[in-house]
């Protein structure tokens, strides 16, 4: 009798016990399937992206050719008939880039150098929090400092018409770009092993001397990682440019000319294109090329950073 | 395992905190959005969206209305004449304000986006031109600022001023601004030497806004702009613009816009997708009457002739 | 030789100061912003300003739908870039295996990181104004904010969640726990002040973004305050842009004022999430 009872609880309970498993394994398919679809949608943004920006940029190309379209001069969206030439653009992107990179790369990696081989606790402990807050201010608070402080000081001290020009622009970007600079460089000299630096010691080389002819060369991958952060950054900024690059349409020859670089173009004119018409695919088309332009800088920066981690990963 | 809940409970207080912040602002804004007495029952919301030119006469009109009306909320932005024609187009506006007149390939454009765009005038502006107040020269012809924004002209003293190199500015093609100065000044539309296929000169700066022109103007002793009259301030100067050589240099003024004798007065216009109704035609109403255009002179632009 | 040393000592003091000027030329200018801002803005900052609807076209009164939208602006990105990241973050360190989809979806993160802010304005503009018929609204500013937030929520929740220890989850499926349990009840609760910390940092970001509204649609003048997702809006960022250009009629000291709150309501932000890290860090670390 007991044994009855006993082999029907078992089997209840093994009924049971399957039963939950079932039911905790299916409760765990569904919250699996929930994350991948997570995974999916990030897949699918970035997909919307790309395809977004070439079905609404690319027609431009069949009423203005390719050739014309970059290396044009001439950029008259509401003229009759309007004319698309993105030259003075890219120019002025490469300038305010130049300007930019030329600041912040030295500056950055010496201060990276500071911070990783010869601050003391201290120093670092204060710098670093400022760096932080440096990387935190929006960029349209950096483009309203340029505005009112740094372009009168660049229009006295180079003589020009207007502050508002390239150098100015290039400026606040040398210091939107530093933080990134810095963080990623430093990073990359302190995954130097130590044992470099003991047997340059041991070879009688002093500090600087190690910093400059060993460190550096070592952490170089990822320096360069790091400068090809900020230049990406440098390209991709709109807010700063738009405030005080200055905005003139001419092909800038010189960074104290005022120029729009391509995100300042699009920016300025987007709010009048009609969707579908000329302006609007010409204004995709630009972002089009921002795009693969930051995707192929931030991509090679990437597999650098990849294979620094590589190579001291003991 | 007591001391992760003590780290967990802090995470979650500080997040509390942030979200009770955040009820708080969210309850505030409620509070005041809500209104006290009930001018007419009106409710509904407005965007109006276009023309910088036109923004500081909309925001008033749009606050006393709301004053009037608190059950309405109208929200104006001022990008460009081009912007707002776009918006329209697009159908992410309802009123469309602007500072020129909408061309036919836009209305060919609209209707073919099944938008019937009904075009209403609402005031007047004379579109002045401004330099520095150290600046010696006091007036050009039509054909001389033409020849200025083209490049033609690129010093002062060519026009009697100082030997100094003229800083151009403009507004950028969102504006309508900037289209209507080039058909009426820099193609000198109407006159003899009418020339459709000039273009803004290579040296111009396309400036986002007038804002920023009059403030360039103000600091810079070499450098024109032109704004709607609204925006004219006593720390820039008018210029006399004078039709042609032989005509006399008008200045810019509510008179001699209403009079016809400032050579480049332009009528400031408000677009709808067919005719008004509802708010938006109580809104308009409001614009065009008695107590609307009392507010127009008080902005700085030119009532309409009544 | 004692020459040589003493020349090579000296070019090490001239490196050396050459790198303290460096590090002093990032320092000081962040230290003059900062205080220009303080002592030019201070001026403006009243409890009207800040409680107040602007009047007279901007030019009185205050900035306080500037001040919700933002906070709208935050709120409406985190509810929809944080739990997909949290969940995506999920993935990328527990259910990942080595094949082509998880290399597609670093790859995307990777690259998402790196788009432009006025790219996302234009797919903003394509996708949720005008082909979704959000129109210029808080939805599909939100939306358009969000999809910029999702690479650093993605990211700052995976590192999060691969920096629990092995033991606790291994110790956790010991007793018998299913794998979402062990998620749900040991990981995720570890990584929770990291990911915490990454959402802050993005609602920090959305408050200061200015492109991305520029294009889908941010008002300049809007007194009342948006009743609902599809309403127009007001945002600091914007307005510090419209107003940077001198309104006629506008103080210098107001200007500055919009900049300031702007500057304050993003580094409040940023120092919340320093604060959280480093907290979380000083209890892991004391056993």
């Amino acid at each position: 009798m007991r044994l009855k009872q006993i082999a029907s609880n078992a089997d209840a309970t093994a009924a049971l016990a399957s039963g939950l498993a079932r039911r905790w394994r299916l409760g765990e398919k569904f919250i699996e399937g929930w994350i991948y679809l997570a995974g999916l949608l990030t897949i699918v943004v970035l997909l919307g992206i790309i395809v977004l920006l070439i079905k609404e940029g690319v027609p431009i190309f069949l009423d203005t050719p390719p050739w014309e379209f970059f290396f044009g001069t001439k950029w008259y969206p509401v003229s009759e008939p309007p004319t698309f030439g993105i030259m003075p653009f890219f120019v002025a992107t490469l300038w305010v880039t130049i300007v930019a990179t030329a600041i912040s790369v030295p500056i950055g990696v010496a201060c990276a150098a500071y911070l990783s081989e010869v601050a003391p606790d201290s120093a670092r402990e204060t710098v670093k929090p400022v760096i932080e807050l440096l990387a935190g201010i929006p960029s349209v608070v950096m483009g309203f400092i340029g505005l009112m402080l740094l372009s009168p000081l660049v229009q006295s001290a180079f003589n020009l018409n207007t502050g508002l020009a390239g150098l100015t622009a290039g400026i606040m970007l040398a210091f939107m770009s530093l933080p990134i600079i810095i963080s990623v460089s430093e990073d990359a000299l302190r995954a130097v092993p130590d044992g470099f630096r003991q047997a340059s010691y041991a070879l009688g080389a002093n500090k600087w001397e190690t910093i400059w002819h060993v460190c550096i060369p070592a952490a170089l991958s990822g320096i360069t990682a790091a400068v090809m952060l900020g230049v990406g950054r440098a390209i991709g900024e709109t807010m700063t440019v738009l405030m005080v690059a200055g905005g003139a349409l001419a092909v800038p020859v010189s960074p104290t000319d005022p120029m729009m670089p391509m995100t300042a173009a699009i920016a300025s004119g987007i709010g009048n294109a009609v969707r579908g018409g000329l302006q609007y695919q010409a204004l995709f088309a630009i972002g089009l090329i921002l795009f693969i332009l930051t995707l192929a800088v931030n991509l090679i920066a990437d597999r650098v950073l990849e294979r620094q981690k590589r190579k001291f990963a003991r | 395992m007591i001391k992760r809940i003590n780290r967990m409970e802090k995470v979650w207080l500080a997040l509390g905190l942030l979200i009770g912040l955040f009820i708080v602002l969210i309850g505030c804004g409620s509070n005041s959005g809500s209104p006290t007495t009930d001018g007419e029952g009106l409710s509904g919301s407005i965007k109006i969206i276009g023309s910088n030119t036109v923004t500081p006469l909309s925001t008033v009109w749009a606050e006393e209305f709301m004053k009037v009306h608190p059950k309405v909320s109208i929200a104006v932005s001022g990008p460009g004449s081009g912007a707002g024609i776009a918006a329209l187009l697009n159908g992410t506006t309802d009123i469309c304000q602007a500072s020129r007149t909408i061309k036919q390939s836009e209305i060919d454009n609209a209707r073919a986006n099944g938008v019937e765009p009904y075009e209403t005038q609402v005031a007047t502006d004379a579109l002045s031109v401004v330099v520095n107040p150290a600046n010696p020269v006091s007036e050009l012809t039509i054909a001389q600022l033409s020849a200025i924004y083209t490049g033609k002209i690129t010093n002062w003293y060519e026009v009697g001023g100082s030997d100094a190199e003229i800083v151009v500015l403009s507004r950028d093609t969102n504006s309508g601004t900037h289209v209507f100065f080039k058909e009426h000044v820099v193609q000198m539309l109407g006159l003899a030497s009418e020339d459709k296929s000039l273009e803004y000169g290579s040296k111009v700066l396309f400036l986002p806004s007038t804002e920023e022109g009059v403030s360039e103007v103000a600091k810079n002793p070499n450098a024109i702009f032109y704004p709607g009259l609204g925006y004219v301030t006593d720390e820039v100067k008018p210029l006399a613009i004078k039709k042609t050589a032989d005509d006399p240099g008008v200045l810019p003024s509510v008179a001699t816009a209403l009079d016809g004798t400032y050579p480049i007065a332009r009528p400031l216009l408000f677009y709808t997708d067919g005719t008004p109704d509802g708010v938006i035609k109580a809104f308009i109403d409001y614009c065009l009457s008695p107590d609307g255009q009392a507010k127009v002179t008080e902005v700085g632009y030119v009532p309409l002739n009544n | 030789m004692k020459t040589r040393m003493a020349s090579r000592q000296m070019s090490q003091q001239i490196a050396f100061g050459l790198l303290v000027v460096a590090t002093a030329i990032v320092v000081v200018p962040v230290i003059i912003i900062i205080l220009q801002i303080v002592i030019n803005g201070g001026g403006a900052i009243s409890w009207d300003f800040l409680t107040q609807p602007p009047a007279q076209a901007g030019k009185a009164g205050g900035i306080f739908p500037a001040i919700l939208g933002t906070f709208y602006l935050m709120l409406g990105t985190i509810i929809v870039a944080l739990p997909i990241g949290v969940l995506v973050g999920v993935y990328l360190s527990e259910y990942a295996r080595d094949n082509w989809f998880t290399r597609t979806v670093n790859m995307a993160i990777v690259n998402l990181a790196g788009v432009p802010s006025i790219v996302y304005g234009l797919f903003g503009l394509g996708i949720f104004v005008l082909a979704f018929h959000f129109g210029m609204s808080l939805l599909s500013a939100s939306l358009t904010l969000a999809c910029q937030a999702l690479a650093m929520t993605v990211t700052t929740s995976r590192e999060a969640i691969l920096a629990v220890p092995r033991e606790y989850r291994e110790g956790s499926l010991a007793v018998g726990s299913t794998k979402w349990q062990t998620i749900r009840h040991i990981v995720l609760p570890q990584a929770m002040p990291g990911i915490i910390t990454g959402a802050v940092l993005a609602m920090s970001r959305a408050a200061g973004e200015t492109a991305p509204i520029l294009v889908v649609g941010a008002a300049f003048f809007l007194p009342a305050l948006p009743q609902s997702p599809f309403d127009q809006f007001m945002a600091l960022p914007y307005h510090l842009y419209t107003v940077a250009a001198h309104i006629p009629g506008m103080s210098k000291t107001t200007i500055w004022g919009v900049a300031l709150v702007l500057l304050v309501v993003v580094l409040a932000f940023n120092v919340l999430a320093t604060i959280i890290r480093l907290h979380a860090r000083k209890r892991r670390y004391s056993t």
